[in-house]
């Protein structure tokens, strides 16, 4: 392949991409949602430990939209959507980029489990609009996009695929390279797989599953085990989600990561939302998929080391 | 973690190419990979090659790990021989003498030429690796003649050099003629004219 192939292979794909951008838009103002735009810029990001923002002056550059659309949520809007960039440090590999774009979207009184089929819609819309069949081929892998797509929960992940029980992994500190080495690979292989129901410890702003309190109500997306979007119920409750906060932020502190301040504005407004669900989608993953590219610098105009 | 005096690599420091200290030896990435599944930790995977050893292995590390760099300094020496399959190097200035391995020397042998000035890349006192300049003269010990009239641009044939490596070179070059080679290729670059 010659250099000009690989540039008019990237012409296509950003002119691709744009299309989907359209059509995400369209999907959002169909289903009466109202696109909105937060600051980028904010003075304390929710304090997880696996997440570094990146510092702005004093303040931090946004690692999602989420705490400032949840406000909004608690200023009265029902069903908001934003398409923007998130930043955060350190993070480059094969499905990666220190500076990506993410469609985030909120609406109060359902559930993750009412996110999931909406996410079956959204993904059918743009598979239909792009006049791509059933079926997402992705390198070697073929996806059939007809709902309902797989549901598994992560212990029953654990249980078909990995060497060790979820239980174990998490006792072991293992539970990173499991869920890679052994598990991912299986997800969203013939049909798109939600993997849902997650441990406390790894959905910080989740809410606690009713009947089951060791996990949360989170899912993940996965489809040609591509990890392409995080959804879980809302945490809404402030002295719940101040007390996660404050075991994330310990955590950063021993290990010698930057402090973030405690987001005190976020918190009040909380017990402002009666119940809500939202979903981010990595979109430069959602390239990906819908152009065959085999990496995602690929998906954007230019990727940090073309800088 | 940082109560480290010296300088200290962080996780997101690691790249392909990068030297560092593992269990007190000095390493090279020679193959780097950043996975992260959702809100979980980072996962730096790495293939690494152990410099001393020469010995491959993968290894993953973590956000929270730190690593001293690998020591390393390169000095300008020069060649002397090669005796039993070790190469003998020495600072011009201190006459120290350095012995490195045929397999640390590797397809370096083929441009080795009595007095060459090299870098040797040492981890405290231990030789570790040479780097040759880009370019060597050599002197041509076995051709086959010209053939008047082959002209032919683009003709090639095989002759033999002092250090005993063969190479493709342009007909017109006979035995004795003192040819300029890139070490980086192992190729012909010209004849040289004294």
């Amino acid at each position: 392949m010659s250099k000009n192939d690989v540039k008019l292979k990237r012409k296509d794909i950003l002119r691709r991409r744009g299309l989907i951008v359209q059509i995400i838009r369209d999907f959002f103002h169909r289903e009466g949602y109202l696109e909105v735009e937060t600051p980028n810029r904010i003075p304390a990001p929710a304090p997880e430990f696996n997440i570094e923002a990146e510092p702005s002056g004093a303040w931090f550059l946004h690692t999602s939209p989420e705490l400032c659309m949840k406000r909004l949520l608690a200023e009265g809007w029902d069903r908001i959507f934003q398409i923007c960039k998130c930043y955060r440090r350190g993070e480059r590999g094969r499905l990666h980029l220190p500076e990506f774009t993410l469609l985030e979207w909120y609406r109060t009184g359902i559930d993750y489990l009412d996110l999931m089929i909406e996410c079956e819609k959204l993904i059918g819309f743009l598979a239909t609009r792009l006049e791509y069949g059933p079926v997402l081929s992705y390198g070697s892998q073929t996806v059939d996009l007809t709902p309902p797509w797989e549901r598994l929960t992560l212990q029953e992940a654990f249980d078909r695929y990995a060497p060790i029980s979820l239980d174990v992994a998490l006792e072991r500190d293992t539970f990173e390279e499991v869920l890679v080495d052994w598990v991912e690979p299986h997800l969203g292989v013939n049909k798109p797989t939600f993997l849902y129901d997650y441990p406390v410890s790894h959905g910080a702003l989740a809410r606690v599953k009713r009947g089951n309190e060791k996990v949360v109500e989170r899912f993940e997306l996965y489809m040609a085990g591509i990890e392409l979007a995080n959804a879980f119920s809302e945490l809404t409750d402030p002295e719940e989600q101040r007390k996660r906060f404050q075991a994330e932020e310990k955590k950063r502190r021993q290990f010698g990561k930057i402090p973030y301040p405690m987001p005190e504005k976020f918190l009040h407004s909380l017990g402002h939302i009666s119940s809500a669900a939202g979903c981010a989608l990595g979109i430069d993953r959602l390239v990906m998929l819908f152009t065959g590219a085999p990496e995602i610098g690929l998906c954007v105009t230019f990727a940090p080391e073309e800088l | 973690m940082h109560g480290v005096m010296c300088f200290m690599y962080e996780a997101s420091d690691l790249r392909k190419g990068l030297r560092i200290k593992l269990d007190g030896e000095p390493h090279i990435i020679t193959d780097f990979n950043f996975v992260k599944p959702g809100k979980g930790q980072a996962l730096y995977r790495c293939k690494l090659k152990n410099l001393i050893t020469g010995a491959q292995f993968d290894r993953t590390f973590r956000s929270v790990d730190v690593f001293e760099p690998a020591d390393l300094q390169q000095k300008k020496m020069q060649y002397l021989y090669e005796e039993e399959g070790r190469y003998c190097f020495m600072d011009t200035e201190t006459f120290e003498q350095v012995y490195l391995t045929a397999e640390q020397v590797g397809e370096a042998r083929n441009f080795l030429v009595e007095n060459l000035e090299v870098g040797v890349l040492f981890f405290g006192d231990k030789p570790l690796d040479i780097t040759l300049p880009n370019a060597v003269d050599l002197v041509v010990t076995q051709a086959d003649p010209w053939v008047k009239g082959d002209t032919v641009a683009g003709n090639t044939k095989p002759v033999t050099v002092e250090t005993g490596y063969v190479l493709q070179v342009p007909s017109f070059i006979e035995q004795g003629d003192k040819i300029r080679v890139d070490t980086r290729t192992g190729e012909y670059l010209t004849r040289v004219k004294e």
